[in-house]
């Protein structure tokens, strides 16, 4: 049992050891389409027109944790809008 | 002598060095302080910064700094006899390497996280910034043209390989798209992947027809085909042409794609091939034939030992990987010594059993001196022979030697692969930001900046003159490329010896290395510009002498600034929050 789990704990080193950068990366690319998915749905409180800005404020509750840092990455120091203010 | 020995008085020596002189260096020159916070603590975000677990930390540095590069230029400098190259890559890893790329791990995380290059900018000024771009410029340059090269050299030599190494393509693919849109993990199906390339391989090795050998195509060795071109010339353009046109392709697509599956596959490629020659090793206990040295050698062994082996000693690449990603992830400061330092030991084996499967290949010494015959053979041939000798270790594990020898030319063709698509795109991102610096707007597009990169590249490889005529002359280029290598980790280590000195801390153990790499890398430009590529001179060659003069340019600036920098009394303000 005990040699069981210290390969199954080997073989999880080993995958972290080869995935870091790989896993590093997917996370990137997810965080610029979820970085995109943002810009859309503040957009209208930004001056761009959006249709579906009604339907869009239902994810707000699920997307405010994420509006400071997601500001930051897009090179504003401040919250850019008015109702929102995280800092 | 028998090559076991060898391996153990080599490990016995690295341990050593990790054992007491990291541990020195580590207590009494960078002092690391286990309660520092690391910038992968403060600036924690999930991509960039996360701190991770030192075991992985060190696996991950390491697979990313290992590749050709410390098996191509042992297997030339073997040349000079097995003692030399052996004693560069032990003491060169214990003193220089082992130094350079902790220190650029902690000067970096001391720094939250930033790249040598920023710190030079940060430390020496704006012409800092623009001497390190021009020389990683070079330096990418010269390893496109050498690794293109490289590959098609030995898709040339082993047409067996060929099949699989571009089987890997799809199968990287597939993986990068199935872990991006599943999230599935990697290990199996990279493991699957590797298990069909090496199948493929096996039964390339037996079966002709699928060998794409390009010099049987074009009519063999000696006819002539279009342009006037012999088969050897038209088979090495034709893959340079391809490798070119893929790696146009490949560095323009997201990373996750393609570079980093098949990087993932490449590592255990790697485990694979170290496991395959030190077992092999140790099953076939060979003797070393070669000679300890070479005394009718036709060019000097000194200085261009120390620039012919750059990766396996020291090399300035491993700077740009320490301070470039592994700062970021640094759990905690003291683990910088296992991560930076043990990583450069890790380089040091491999470079060591690289020189290890070269000098016991050959049945006896005339043998050895024989294919050696000149620098310029050991060169051209030098990565055939470590290919040949580390099949004979692996025949040691019941491998049929044939098929042995096709999947280490796998093995090194993968590592040439990804570190030529890496660094076109290195290229490509170098030649935007040299763009946006001098306002050239065209540069800083993608496709202009790698149409710029894939030409010049494509170009280089091709103009050098070999023996077996257009095409086959860019291990020419392999000198210089140990020399940008090494200027590189010149500036290194002149930023680290400035951040010490600014501490009143005693930097002689980076400033000597840095001192001595520097008079190496001049001497030897010296010397081969003046004398060997002038116009003047008997083999005179306009491209090396160029290159080697804007080389030298370089390192001149590089020492007349460490000279100033280190010799002023107020130096200019450095991180002192330390």
């Amino acid at each position: 049992m005990e040699h069981k789990c210290a390969w199954k704990r080997f073989v999880q080193l080993y995958d972290d050891v080869l995935s870091l950068t790989h896993k590093q990366e997917v996370a990137r690319e997810l965080r610029d389409e979820e970085d995109l998915f943002f810009l859309l749905i503040y957009s209208d409180m930004l001056g761009i027109p959006n249709p579906a800005f009604y339907y869009t404020l239902e994810l707000y509750p699920y997307i405010m944790e994420k509006f400071h840092d997601w500001h930051l990455r897009m090179g504003m120091e401040k919250s850019p809008l008015e109702g929102i203010r995280c800092c | 002598m028998s090559g076991i020995w060898l391996a153990v008085i080599g490990g016995i020596v690295l341990f050593l060095g990790y054992r007491y002189y990291s541990k020195f260096i580590a207590e009494k020159i960078y002092r690391l302080d286990p309660n520092y916070v690391t910038p992968a603590h403060k600036y924690k975000d999930g991509v960039d910064f996360v701190p991770t677990n030192k075991f992985v930390l060190w696996g991950h540095h390491f697979t990313s700094v290992a590749g050709a590069a410390p098996i191509v230029g042992p297997a030339i400098a073997v040349y000079w006899g097995w003692l030399p190259a052996v004693l560069w890559v032990l003491l060169g890893t214990v003193f220089a390497a082992g130094v350079h790329d902790f220190g650029t791990l902690v000067l970096s995380v001391r720094n939250k996280g930033q790249s040598v290059g920023t710190l030079a900018h940060k430390l020496i000024g704006q012409r800092a910034k623009i001497l390190f771009l021009f020389i990683i410029l070079i330096l990418v340059l010269m390893v496109n043209a050498v690794f293109a090269w490289v590959i098609a050299n030995l898709f040339i030599s082993f047409p067996a390989s060929v099949l699989s190494v571009f089987i890997q393509i799809p199968l990287a693919i597939w993986i990068g798209s199935r872990v991006y849109r599943k999230k599935g993990g990697m290990l199996v199906p990279s493991l699957v992947a590797l298990a069909v390339m090496y199948a493929a391989a096996i039964v390339a090795s037996y079966v002709p027809a699928l060998q794409i050998d390009l010099v049987s195509y074009f009519g063999g060795e000696g006819a002539t085909t279009l342009f006037g071109l012999n088969a050897t010339s038209m088979s090495f353009l034709v893959w340079i042409v391809i490798l070119m046109i893929y790696v146009y392709i490949a560095s323009t697509l997201p990373v996750w794609k393609l570079l980093q599956p098949r990087d993932y596959i490449n590592s255990h490629q790697l485990i694979v091939g170290l496991g395959m020659l030190y077992l092999g090793l140790l099953f076939t206990n060979p003797d070393i034939t070669a000679p300890v040295t070479n005394g009718t050698a036709d060019t000097s062994w000194f200085p261009l030992l120390f620039i012919t082996i750059a990766c396996g000693a020291i090399s300035g690449f491993h700077g740009l990987v320490s301070s470039g990603t592994s700062s970021k992830q640094l759990d905690k400061e003291t683990d910088a010594r296992f991560v930076g330092y043990l990583g450069s030991v890790g380089e040091g084996a491999l470079a060591l059993i690289a020189i290890i499967a070269v000098i016991t290949f050959f049945p006896s010494a005339e043998q050895f001196s024989a294919t050696y015959s000149s620098f310029a053979a050991a060169s051209g041939s030098g990565l055939t022979v470590f290919i040949q000798g580390a099949g004979g270790l692996a025949a040691g594990l019941g491998i049929p030697t044939v098929v042995a020898s096709t999947i280490v030319s796998v093995i090194v063709v993968s590592f040439a692969a990804t570190t030529l698509d890496s660094s076109v795109r290195l290229m490509r991102y170098i030649i935007a930001e040299l763009g946006a610096e001098y306002n050239v707007t065209p540069l800083t597009k993608m496709h202009v900046a790698t149409t710029v990169a894939v030409v010049s590249s494509a170009a280089l490889t091709l103009i050098p003159q070999g023996p077996k005529g257009f095409g086959s002359g860019g291990y020419l280029l392999w000198p210089l490329f140990g020399t940008a290598n090494q200027l590189l980790a010149g500036i290194s280590l002149l930023l680290i010896s400035i951040w010490l000195k600014n501490l009143d801390r005693n930097y002689m153990p980076t400033i000597i290395p840095m001192a001595f790499l520097m008079f190496m890398t001049m001497w030897a430009m010296i010397s081969q510009v003046f004398t060997d590529w002038a116009p003047w001179a008997e083999g005179s060659d306009w491209l090396l002498f160029s290159l080697g003069a804007v080389i030298l340019v370089f390192a001149l600036w590089i020492t007349i600034t460490a000279i100033s920098v280190i010799s002023a009394k107020d130096p200019q303000s450095f991180d002192r929050s330390v």
